[in-house]
């Protein structure tokens, strides 16, 4: 949940719609109070001799029945209208809000009952409520409003309910429940600011709601009665005359409808204002996209026969500004397993993704060489690009409990690939994903195809995952923080597995993850990633022991091992990445690193070659791989 | 990580089947138990009414001999208990007594008009959902990501204006543009296939407009989802990931508020068939709630309490069905 | 002088079939003045029994002693102060703190309710706080959305301490950060342990973490504590198959992983609503009856009977006992076994 901030509000009332529903509302107020005062007696004003006409320049809006000008009731019955409206739905309210309430604050049987009784009570419709309501009471405007108010009750109560059940089950609320604060506090600063918003919310949409619910009732007779009137009364009158003289329906039928979306409008514009609807983040110039991209390339070779993967210079970024890949190069041998390590916005899924080509559609990726198999799949058409990928490329994703699709049984989910890419028959395509459920070692594969993710637990159904993959025969397998979302006695067994199926079907593998231990037991080359560049590349070995950028060490040293030094402090990196529409110069790691000299700042250091197996972008790189000077910093904030 | 015991709860599926009935079968008491308080309440909606209700219905000018007869006939001498029980009886036998006004059987005229209003909801409801859900579903695949926010703000607008109106104003101006202006299809009554025209459309649009925003938001949040992303990582061609990955991720979420819509188009029916002059039960009851004769009040609001009911009991049943992670079946 | 203890600690959720016992009779002592970790995969319970020691889960059966003396079931009411003396550090700095308290305001409510002091005392007091768990004393007046996810984990850690607690209790607090992050709020509660003597009890299901931070370590496993003791002694002798199992899975920087055989691997937790019979682990046991069909004890009886007896207080048969070696066989000999089969 977010909290609007008053800038919030007043961004959100700038919008066109908020300028129009506050002018509105603010003009229903004025004549509310104005009209009656002003134009009751034209309102009153029988002209027998001009009954029932239509537009003329004496009455724009024509007279009724009795001659009476229709403009000046129209805007008279205003106040009416509204108010029997407000009251109405501020009658709701008060019924609603504290019903809903009982099953979070009383609980138990009498709770469930509430709740019962509530969700019973939404799905009778409003205005039959209504009707039967007022037919109790007896017709008029009192038993309209009290029927309204008993049928938006039920919404106030669902609503009611269910926050106060969020705002109930809150960790804010059981901490301060834990320091013992007071009832009526937990009340005043706990519970009451966090729901008082969207209650006052949907009390605008509500009256709205009920403006429309009076005119109807009104409009069928059931409501105010003459020598009252309202916009409902009116419009049923105008109705009876549609054939001769249709502008009279006109005004009442406009005054309703404006006035019903002037509230709906402004309940909107509050709720968008509360969500913490600011954030525009397209409206941000576009920066720094034009400034990092490297030069469109001049012509796109083929990557020397061999490589798996070749990227050169791939840059991903997003309208507004955003550039969370910025120049990434690196390339895959076959069968070869990479990883890729770096802290959450560092670009490394990105990266990934970008390769995948399963970029989001408002990304726009950039690279002087994308070649994969070979291929730059940026020249394929879709069918072509569909069958290279399809066939050759194989995604693991970060939660298996999201990846798969919860409507579908997992064998269909499985067979389908052989079924589109292999253009296999129903019986092969099951037989095959009975084949690869098992090579992954799912046991009883028969029976666990024709079973919905839900049935699985999340380590087979990352097997499952991984066995969707093998379904065609990949030659790169992309592997997204695989064991993340599993317990730590699953995750050797896939990391384990994924390494088989590697080397069994002699694929290539790009694994990716925060933690570079699970890294480093499965890879022998890992790109370090931060702020959406590769700041180092290195064997495990160098990793390891003597890391030349200050980021790889300060990362290998900040994660406990089990043979850290517990009387030791770890080491911890101060202050925050960089958010990717930082478009400063130089080292986006140097405002962090204590190494930094004034020429980190300005210029940004190349990923420079220093062995067969290593690069790392620094200008003063670390010589003996020691996380010099982050184990003090104890005292400075994160 | 915290043991929360309802998503524990939701892990377990083996006993699917059994659950499944157990579902049905907790369905089926609630719905008993709906049925029971709606009866109830109608019992009770005639002694509500401030003062004598038959003197209120006959006026005050009515013969008290005439007054007594009608009570006697309706069984308001009797004690409370027994006119409840007598009239719990009464209506499982279909026999809603006599009206208050015309002193003729309100039983009968429901069979008369019921069977009407039904159809006109029906079809309405029919129109609603086959336009609707594709339509949201397209705008969903149109505008995801994003794209075309031109489109989407057109649809939102458009369609959100479409939902404040209520459906009497539709009809109001649908009588307006078609009947009075071009004489295109008739203003009012019943009579073949173009009389319906003009109703069905009034009751429809208000809900085509919300139901298709709320299939349109669901199918985004649904293209939004991880597994979409599996599915186009498996480079399935799009045909196969909207109608076999999307598609039947949005039918949930699109069931409940059909059902919900269903019980507000019922309503709707009052305001129509009243514009329209349609020979059915919104027409009766608006009148019979102004002449005060409330036998047929009464029989109105069971029969439109038990549709809304049955309704919203098959949706549930429905959603028990089509959803495979079962999630609504502990509830 | 506080000693919280847990005696035949019991949560139960739900009834019948659907019931789910997440904590079996736990009994624990956490002495004054040092950390309890507590390790276990997710189902075991940890968070719940956590939870149950604040107060926050309702106990089912048994007790939660502070000094010796029950603490009252219930939240609230004249408990009150003794049960503040008991304060949780949740998972998730973004749902803990209330969106439309301001930092200041959040711990200056712990101080107050805590000390009841004045309010112009209140500023220095927040502003002290939040120095401990080195944040700028300015942000007091910001909202928590205006905070980085390390930011508002000490603020919640000053909001814990500024109720002046005797135990603190925290719960994944650095599961739902970065690792840059997570090594500053570690380092930070080690010196909070340092400086103020508070005992605390720090819950993961990573064991390097939980080994760095505590002195001596709890293994819990489906809703019991299997293994018990000074964190060394466990880590370099462990007891219980399941903690070596844990120790086992934990990456090593630069270790690649071997082709074990595959029997040897745990797998996926199972299902806590029913707990297998005898001893919990027994299907998933290395040296169990699975393996070793000979073990039929393990699948008969509870191992938590003579568990007093065994060193770690081992829920299991095989463990050695107090005083002498390990009877259970180790790594090598159970490769051994797997080969000849």
């Amino acid at each position: 949940m977010s909290e609007p901030s008053s800038s919030s509000f007043r961004r959100a009332l700038r919008t066109p719609v908020g300028v129009a529903s506050t002018l509105g509302l603010l003009a229903i107020i004025v004549l509310a109070i104005v009209a009656p005062i002003l134009w009751s007696a034209d309102a009153a004003h029988l002209d027998i001799l001009n009954a029932s006409q239509g537009s003329s320049r004496a009455h724009p809006l024509g007279t009724d029945a009795l001659g009476r000008d229709i403009l000046y009731r129209v805007l008279v019955a205003t106040r009416l209208s509204v108010t029997l409206a407000v009251v109405a739905a501020g009658l709701g309210a008060l019924l609603g809000i504290p019903f809903g309430a009982v099953p979070a604050l009383v609980g138990g049987r009498i709770g469930r009952l509430a709740s019962g009784l509530i969700n019973l009570s939404v799905a009778f419709p409003a205005l039959l409520v209504a009707i039967f309501v007022a037919a109790v009471i007896g017709v008029g405007s009192h038993g309209a409003v009290i029927g309204i108010a008993v049928a938006t009750a039920p919404y106030f109560a669902r609503l009611s309910q269910t926050l106060s059940s969020s705002v109930a089950g809150s960790e804010y609320l059981a901490a301060a429940r834990m320091l013992g604060v007071g009832k009526p506090r937990l009340l005043a600063r706990h519970i009451l600011p966090n729901v008082a918003e969207p209650l006052l919310i949907t009390m605008t949409i509500a009256a709205g709601d009920a403006l429309l619910a009076l005119a109807g009732l009104s409009f069928l007779g059931l409501g105010v009665q003459p020598p009252q009137y309202d916009w409902g009364r009116m419009l049923s009158e105008g109705l009876d005359r549609i054939y001769v003289t249709p502008i009279v329906a006109l005004g009442p039928a406009v005054a309703i409808t404006l006035g019903a979306l002037t509230f709906s409008l402004f309940g909107e514009v509050l709720a968008k204002a509360a969500a913490g609807g600011g954030v525009r983040r397209w409206q941000r110039a576009e920066i720094g996209a034009a400034a990092v991209a490297p030069a469109r390339p001049a012509r796109r070779e083929a990557a020397p026969a061999g490589d798996v993967l070749a990227v050169d210079g791939l840059t991903v970024s997003f309208p507004g500004g955003s550039v969370p890949v910025r120049g990434v190069s690196f390339e895959v041998a076959p069968g070869e397993i990479v990883g890729i390590v770096g802290e959450s916005g560092s670009g490394k899924t990105l990266t990934a993704m970008a390769i995948a080509d399963l970029l989001p559609a408002s990304a726009r990726l950039e690279a002087s060489r994308l070649a994969l198999f070979g291929q730059d799949p940026r020249m394929l058409g879709d069918a072509q690009r569909r069958r290279l990928l399809g066939r050759s490329l194989a995604v693991v994703y970060q939660d298996p409990m999201s990846a798969l699709n919860p409507a579908l049984r997992i064998g269909t989910q499985l067979a389908e690939v052989a079924e589109v890419h292999d253009g296999a028959s129903k019986t092969v395509a099951r037989e095959r994903a009975a084949d690869r459920l098992r090579s992954v070692r799912i046991g009883s594969p028969e029976a666990r195809l024709r079973q919905y993710p839900h049935e699985f637990s999340g380590g087979m159904r990352q097997r499952a995952v991984i066995a969707m993959g093998l379904m065609s025969e990949p030659k790169l397998i992309i592997a997204d923080e695989p064991t993340t979302a599993l317990d730590v006695t699953v995750q050797q067994q896939i990391l384990r597995l994924l390494r088989e199926v590697s080397v069994s079907g002699g694929a290539a593998a790009i694994l990716i993850s925060h933690d570079v231990a699970v890294v480093s037991q499965l890879c022998k080359r890992v790109l370090v990633m931060y702020a959406g560049r590769v700041v180092e590349e290195l064997d495990v070995d160098t990793l390891v022991r003597v890391p030349a950028h200050p980021y790889t060490a300060a990362l290998v040293a900040a994660v406990p091992t089990m043979e850290s030094d517990r009387a030791r402090p770890l080491a911890s990196i101060p202050g925050r990445a960089p958010s990717p529409y930082d478009d400063a110069p130089g080292c986006p790691f140097a405002p962090r690193c204590p190494r930094a000299s004034s020429r980190c700042l300005e210029e940004m250091p190349p990923l420079e070659r220093r062995s067969a197996t290593h690069r790392a972008a620094c200008w003063h790189p670390l010589e003996d791989g020691t996380a010099a000077g982050f184990g003090t910093v104890e005292g400075v904030a994160v | 990580m915290t043991a929360a015991p309802a998503s524990l709860g939701r892990r377990r599926t083996l006993w699917a089947g059994h659950t499944r009935s157990a579902y049905a079968l907790r369905r089926s008491a609630r719905l008993l138990v709906s049925l029971a308080l709606l009866l109830t309440a109608t019992f009770f909606m005639i002694h509500l009414v401030p003062g004598d209700p038959v003197r209120a219905a006959l006026g005050p000018t009515a013969p008290a001999s005439l007054v007594a007869e009608r009570k006697a006939a309706l069984g308001l001498d009797k004690p409370l208990v027994t006119q409840y029980v007598d009239y719990i009886g009464n209506v499982l036998h279909g026999d809603f007594g006599t009206s208050l006004i015309s002193g003729e059987s309100v039983t009968e005229m429901i069979q008369q008009r019921g069977p009407s209003t039904l159809k006109l909801g029906g079809i309405a409801f029919l129109v609603a959902i086959l336009v609707a859900v594709p339509l949201g579903i397209l705008m969903a695949a149109l505008t995801r990501d994003s794209r075309r926010r031109g489109a989407e703000l057109g649809f939102t607008a458009m369609t959100g204006a479409i939902a404040a109106i209520p459906s009497f104003l539709i009809a109001v101006a649908l009588v307006y543009l078609f009947a009075v202006t071009i004489h295109l299809f008739p203003v009012a009554g019943r009579a073949g296939f173009s009389s319906y025209v003009l109703p069905v459309a009034a009751l429809a649009l208000a809900p085509i407009a919300s139901l298709s925003r709320i299939v349109r938001v669901e199918g985004l949040r649904v293209l939004d989802q991880d597994y979409i992303r599996t599915a186009r990582g498996k480079r399935l061609p799009s045909r196969i990931v909207y109608v076999r990955h999307a598609l039947p991720n949005t039918l949930t979420p699109t069931l409940t508020v059909a059902g919900l819509l269903l019980g507000g188009l019922i309503a709707g029916t009052v305001l129509v068939e009243n514009i329209f002059a349609w020979p059915g039960l919104g027409t009766t009851l608006v009148q019979s709630v102004a002449e005060k004769d409330y036998p047929t009040v009464q029989a109105v609001a069971v029969v439109f309490g038990v549709v809304v009911l049955l309704a919203n009991f098959a949706v549930d049943i429905a959603l028990g069905v089509i959803d495979p992670r079962s999630t609504i079946l502990d509830t | 002088m506080t000693r919280l203890a847990a005696a035949g600690v019991t949560v139960r959720f739900g009834h019948g079939e659907r019931g789910l016992t997440a904590v079996d009779r736990v009994d624990l002592e956490l002495p004054e003045g040092t950390t309890v970790g507590l390790v276990g995969e997710s189902g075991s319970g940890k968070s719940t029994l956590a939870r149950a020691l604040t107060g926050l889960v309702p106990l089912s059966e048994g007790e939660v002693l502070l000094d010796g003396e029950p603490v009252p079931k219930r939240l609230g009411g004249r408990a009150v102060d003794r049960r503040r003396r008991v304060q949780m550090i949740f998972q998730d700095p973004f749902s803990s703190l209330n969106p439309r308290m301001t930092v200041g305001e959040a711990v200056g409510e712990a101080a107050s309710v805590a000390g009841g002091g004045r309010r112009a005392r209140r500023r220095d007091e927040v502003r002290r706080y939040l120095e401990l768990v080195h944040l700028d004393p300015d942000v007091a007046g910001r909202l928590p959305s205006r905070l980085s996810g390390g930011q508002r984990q000490r603020v919640a850690i000053a909001r814990a301490l500024a109720a002046r607690p005797a135990l603190l209790i925290a719960d994944e607090i650095t599961s739902s950060l970065d690792v840059s992050v997570q090594s500053a709020v570690l380092n930070l509660m080690r010196e909070l342990r340092r400086e103020l003597g508070i005992s605390m009890m720090f819950v993961s299901h990573n064991l390097a973490t939980v080994r760095y931070v505590s002195d001596s370590l709890a293994v819990m496993y489906l809703g019991r504590i299997v293994e018990f003791g000074p964190t060394e002694d466990v880590v370099s002798s462990p007891q219980h198959p399941y903690t070596r199992a844990l120790l086992d899975a934990v990456p090593r920087l630069g270790d690649a992983l071997t082709d074990e055989p595959p029997e040897l691997e745990l797998g996926d937790p199972p299902d806590p609503h029913n707990p297998p019979p005898g001893c919990h682990f027994h299907p998933r046991c290395p040296v169990g009856p699975t393996v070793l069909p000979e073990r039929r004890i393990c699948a008969e009886q509870d191992p938590r009977d003579e568990a007093g007896a065994r060193r770690h207080h081992a829920f299991c048969h095989f463990a050695s006992s107090s005083a002498g070696r390990s009877a259970a066989p180790n790594r090598e000999e159970l490769l051994d076994v797997a080969r000849d089969r």
